[in-house]
């Protein structure tokens, strides 16, 4: 790495990028440049440690032990939800359920709060924006109960039409569901006015936050949405691991997602009474170290400051769009006013793919396709695109040098 | 850099740039869509075949310039043979592409002429769908007249 530059700007990221041992590796005899973090962040010491020593010192199951370990395994993952909890500004511990990643979260309210309630013709909001795990799930709905999907479009910026998107709320509207951030183009929604938006009629809303947490500060009570749902491993916790926010009063009223140990208060073949929240929904041995890992993670940012990683990451877009905007050639798709850090371009002449190869080649990690966000990208009239997404270790320096990899693949493909 | 040259030979570069037979073709006797989910790359084939030999051969569709050569190059390349020819052919293509760094048959990519431009891309493990997607299509081209198939 050469010398970091940065030193003026929030964070100290000498000391940040020490405590991240993978950055100081070299990928096709380069420096690895880490420009992936929206598909997944990587792991400073700490986390990985905290999940190290649980599997070295404490290694038990949880909730039903007497000895000595298995308490020590439900105090740390309990810790872990608290931490989450406060992370998030939710109020109560039992508002945080673990699952595997935002894709559970929203795969879990859509089964367990929404198809119980939904009847054929019930109308169910999202925008263009979102991931294909906001759309699947909901798809999977209509399937199964003959819900109806509207749509919120989205502008050529990359911006959802909020007026658009209020009109589609309606009597026939049983829920919302939106992305906070996207994934394929940074675009940042304006979530809480759009969330007041469906709560003013009485919809539940789910936000999926996967690509907003780690870099901005996310408060459930100031947003007033019923669900948020954030993924750990883009969040510098590690991958299977999530949580989901759901309002107590809703989670109490939902039914199990899953049947099994854990969610039972007791069980015969008659009649099974189900435990109370939020363990009804976190049947099995859940992924125990997963929790102390993304404790660790949020432990990890909060140090760090959200305001200052925010701000950092807004350097860096802000400076890496300048960057490429200058290389003739290069088209920045999303532009909306509002952006967190995530750098989506195509280059003339070479595709996102080739380009991907090409600046791989330079150790600079960067993802090409259509980032699991097909719909959006077909919008706006292409099929893929590479994607820059920057994380608190992330310097000018790096980016100066993805701004060279994409020069030389201009040049490879004169 | 000398694995980026590797992948991209001047053919792959050329071929990817200006496809060659990059048509459709409204009386072939044989096609089949080739689409890789992963990345979104199309490859629509059209064949036409007479006497167990193929008499026209076209594509459509868009990806990188790996997927794009290989579809145009492969065009250009089964004209004039004969099924079992073109069997064999792609046999000694599929070995090509995924074999270990290093260790190609030569005496096969000598047999495989032009093709062998795309011996560089066993090294990037994660391209080799884009060069056999036209090949795969081409199977199923050939097999079942007339359908879609996808890398994954």
């Amino acid at each position: 790495m050469p010398g970091i530059d940065d030193k003026a700007g929030p964070l100290d990221l000498v000391r940040i990028r020490e405590d991240f041992p993978i950055l100081t590796q070299e990928v096709n005899g380069k420096p690895l440049v880490y420009l992936d973090n929206a598909a997944t962040t990587q792991k400073p010491t700490a986390v990985i440690d905290s999940i190290c020593d649980y599997y070295r010192e404490y290694n038990s199951n949880i909730h039903r032990g007497v000895h000595t370990l298995s308490q020590k395994a439900t105090d740390a993952y309990e810790r872990a939800r608290v931490r989450t909890m406060d992370f998030l500004g939710a109020g109560r511990p039992e508002e945080i359920i673990f699952v595997r990643g935002a894709t559970e979260g929203i795969n879990l309210v859509s089964q367990a709060y929404l198809r119980p309630r939904i009847e054929p013709g019930d109308e169910i909001v999202i925008s263009t924006l979102e991931h294909h795990s906001n759309i699947v799930p909901w798809q999977l709905l209509r399937e199964q109960a003959g819900a109806v999907l509207k749509v919120a479009p989205i502008d050529d910026d990359g911006a959802v039409d909020i007026q658009a998107y209020q009109d589609l709320l309606s009597d026939r509207t049983k829920f919302v569901s939106l992305v906070h951030v996207s994934n394929a183009l940074g675009t940042i929604n304006p979530i809480r006015e759009m969330v007041a938006m469906a709560r003013e009629k009485e919809i539940p809303v789910l936000v999926d936050g996967a690509q907003a947490a780690a870099h901005s500060q996310v408060d459930v009570g100031k947003l007033g949405c019923d669900f948020y749902t954030i993924s750990g491993h883009k969040m510098y916790g590690p991958t299977g691991i999530g949580a989901l926010y759901g309002k107590a009063q809703l989670l109490e009223e939902m039914p199990p997602y899953h049947g099994g140990g854990e969610m039972i208060l007791s069980v015969t073949f008659d009649k099974t009474e189900y435990n109370r929240i939020p363990y009804k929904f976190e049947a099995g041995t859940p992924d125990i170290a997963g929790a102390i890992g993304l404790g660790a993670a949020i432990e990890y940012i909060e140090e760090a400051g959200l305001e200052s990683i925010e701000a950092h990451e807004k350097n860096l877009l802000d400076y890496a769009t300048a960057a490429a905007s200058s290389i003739d050639g290069v088209e920045i798709i999303g532009q909306a006013p509002a952006k967190a850090g995530i750098l989506s371009f195509i280059i003339d002449g070479v595709h996102p793919h080739d380009a991907g190869t090409i600046l791989d080649q330079q150790g600079v990690a960067v993802r090409a396709g259509h980032h699991c966000a097909q719909p959006v990208l077909e919008r706006l009239g292409v099929q893929a695109t590479v994607r820059a997404s920057f994380a608190l270790y992330n310097t000018r320096e790096e980016i100066d040098l993805l701004t060279h990899g994409i020069t030389k693949a201009v040049e490879v493909f004169a | 850099m000398s694995g980026l040259r590797d992948l991209y030979q001047e053919l792959i570069l050329d071929h990817g740039k200006s496809p060659r037979n990059h048509r459709p073709m409204d009386d072939c006797t044989h096609q089949a869509n080739g689409f890789n989910p992963v990345c979104g790359d199309k490859v629509n084939l059209y064949l036409s075949c007479e006497d167990g030999r193929v008499t026209d051969a076209s594509f459509e569709g868009n990806g990188c310039a790996i997927s794009t050569a290989s579809a145009s190059m492969l065009t250009q390349l089964v004209r004039g043979k004969s099924v079992e020819d073109i069997s064999e052919l792609r046999r000694m293509v599929g070995a090509m592409l995924t074999s270990a760094p290093g260790e190609h048959d030569q005496e096969e990519i000598e047999k495989l002429g032009k093709l062998a431009a795309f011996s560089g891309v066993c090294e990037f493990p994660g391209r080799v769908k884009c060069a056999t997607l036209a090949w795969h299509t081409l199977d199923a081209a050939l097999k079942d007249g007339k359908k879609t198939i996808s890398t994954e």
